[in-house]
């Protein structure tokens, strides 16, 4: 760590030097500030639902695990090449903007010394962030990956969504029991997805399946009912991680990627929400757990209200549901981050709305420029001492069966809501 | 109220800044020209390290008379970006372009006999 060095002449009290942040700085010490505020949360079981690798730094690992041959000469062939995007991803226009052209090291790149002595770069830098905020576990999602189901050739997604979840399974998760992973379904191949499934549910350290939300494929289609049944019978959930694109034709029309990605990642989710409710996706599998991953919490109000109020107009149109839109919306998981505070009441309200006791899991997402910390919970006002336990970790604990350590134990989710009123 | 004395005026040039820890207090030093501001290392944002970000001018819409937009260009407002999440403030008054509102703790400085000198408490 390169944190605090140097005294100056002065010898008493000592004045030390801290560095200026780069994309070479230790993450340690990126994080120092939260390093403090986690140390008044020990007794905390704190899980991060949505923590994110750069799998393009190590990207031949993955691609050196595609089955076909031709689409691993593909891929390999890429290495020979100067500039981006790597072998087979779609990046696209935006995706480099995140960093806000410098002004966020972290997100810039992480270039930061790692030993490299019998563990994978990865690991060391996951453990320290985890560390630095205090947390338990840890759920790895991947990054340019996301953008995965807007690629044109399905078989793509397929071998680098399998090859990845190889990668997870193989490298990552065998290294640190405290990652934990939800697989890559490849939802453009419905077939391939229940492979994955069959594949990877019973992998240690394999706590879920993940459909990245950018992609136009509706999710009530019959050709995935196969999938929600291999899930339910797994007994493991479903995330929808949600995403941007300012290659969709209704993104296009914003100019600035603060709009894009300010809309986009509501969107999509939107999108997926409202087939998977109006078709009565929950009625079908009513077992099957659903998380909604990197929306924060803002776009749930309106949901629940446009769904319902139209559902009691048009109830003819969905004749699956036997409750109102909202109360599915009220069975369903759902992520914290990016947390949206800058109108408290209405933060409260929609917590209760969605039932957040019980149902909010709290997320990170770093280490990615709009990332959250443990305290964006604790810090809220209107939450009981109970209900950000539950949030920040016991809640992840029930739905994942986490054990919790003894000393984490003394509040457990109690059958009383736990917001206050 | 307690200072103390962090170091050389002439060893901070025109434009640059430093970071220093004093116990638990931590304050970042601007020289803007011949003066010095400088303000507590904590973004009122999340508590990140906003005096260890990079120094950026802030940005500004090229707007000509019939109100139509020539794009974006930096205007001449020094700002300091926090390395967390991107929350930027104008080095000349530590307030957020956005909401003036949202501000760094100013830290009184001062030179004296070629030294700056902070206080640390308050």
């Amino acid at each position: 760590m390169t944190g605090s060095r140097g005294d100056s002449p002065t010898s008493a009290p000592a004045v030390r030097e801290l560095e200026k942040i780069t994309i070479r700085s230790d993450t340690r010490d990126v994080l120092a500030h939260a390093a403090k505020s986690a140390r008044k949360l020990t007794d905390y079981f704190i899980v991060d639902i949505d923590a994110h690798v750069t799998e393009t730094a190590f990207w031949s690992d993955i691609t050196d695990r595609i089955d076909n041959d031709y689409l691993r000469q593909a891929a390999k062939s890429f290495r020979e090449r100067g500039g981006s995007p790597p072998g087979l991803l779609n990046a696209q226009p935006g995706m480099s903007f995140q960093d806000m052209f410098g002004r966020i090291p972290h997100q810039q790149q992480q270039a930061e010394a790692v030993s490299g002595e019998g563990t994978h770069r990865q690991v060391e830098l996951t453990r320290r962030a985890m560390d630095s905020m205090g947390i338990d576990y840890t759920v790895a999602f991947p990054t340019p990956m996301l953008l995965l189901g807007m690629h044109p050739q399905a078989e793509v997604e397929v071998a680098l969504g399998r090859a990845f979840n190889r990668w997870l399974v193989e490298e990552l998760l065998p290294r640190e029991p405290r990652i934990k992973a939800m697989m890559y379904l490849p939802f453009n191949d419905p077939d391939s997805c229940v492979e994955v499934v069959e594949e990877f549910a019973d992998e240690p350290g394999v706590i879920g399946f993940t459909v990245v939300s950018t992609r136009y494929r509706p999710v009530h289609h019959n050709s995935y009912m196969r999938l929600y049944a291999a899930l339910q019978a797994a007994g493991k959930p479903l995330a929808f991680h949600s995403g941007f694109h300012w290659g969709d034709e209704s993104m296009k029309q914003v100019n600035r990627f603060i709009s894009m990605h300010a809309i986009s990642f509501c969107y999509f989710n939107m999108i997926h929400l409202t087939n998977w409710i109006i078709n009565g996706i929950p009625e079908r599998f009513p077992k099957l757990k659903v998380i909604w991953v990197e929306s924060g919490l803002a776009w749930l109000s309106f949901m629940m209200q446009r769904l319902d109020s139209e559902y009691m107009m048009r109830t003819s149109e969905a004749p699956m549901l036997r409750r109102r839109p909202s109360e599915y919306i009220q069975d369903m998981y759902f992520t914290s981050q990016p947390l949206e505070t800058s109108n408290l009441k209405l933060a409260q309200a929609t917590m209760e709305a969605i039932k957040a006791d019980t149902q909010l899991l709290f997320a990170s997402d770093w280490p990615h420029w709009d990332f959250d910390l443990p305290t964006t919970i604790t810090n809220l006002p209107f939450l009981t001492e109970q209900a950000k336990r539950n949030i920040l970790g016991l809640n992840a604990a029930r739905l994942f069966g986490f054990e919790v350590p003894r000393h984490k134990l003394a509040q457990v989710p109690g059958p009383e809501p736990a917001l206050a009123k | 109220m307690p200072e103390i004395m962090v170091g050389a005026a002439s060893e901070l040039a025109d434009g640059e800044h430093r970071i220093v820890a004093v116990g638990e207090l931590e304050v970042g030093i601007f020289r803007l020209g011949d003066r010095f501001v400088a303000y507590e290392n904590r973004c009122p944002h999340h508590g990140g390290p906003v005096c260890q970000g990079k120094l950026f001018n802030g940005v500004e819409e090229i707007i000509m008379p019939d109100q139509t937009s020539r794009g974006l260009r930096f205007s001449k407002e020094r700002h300091v970006v926090c390395p967390w999440h991107g929350y930027e403030f104008n080095l000349d008054t530590g307030r957020h372009p956005g909401d003036a509102r949202v501000r760094l703790r100013p830290i009184p400085v001062r030179v004296a006999d070629g030294g700056i000198y902070i206080e640390t408490r308050g």
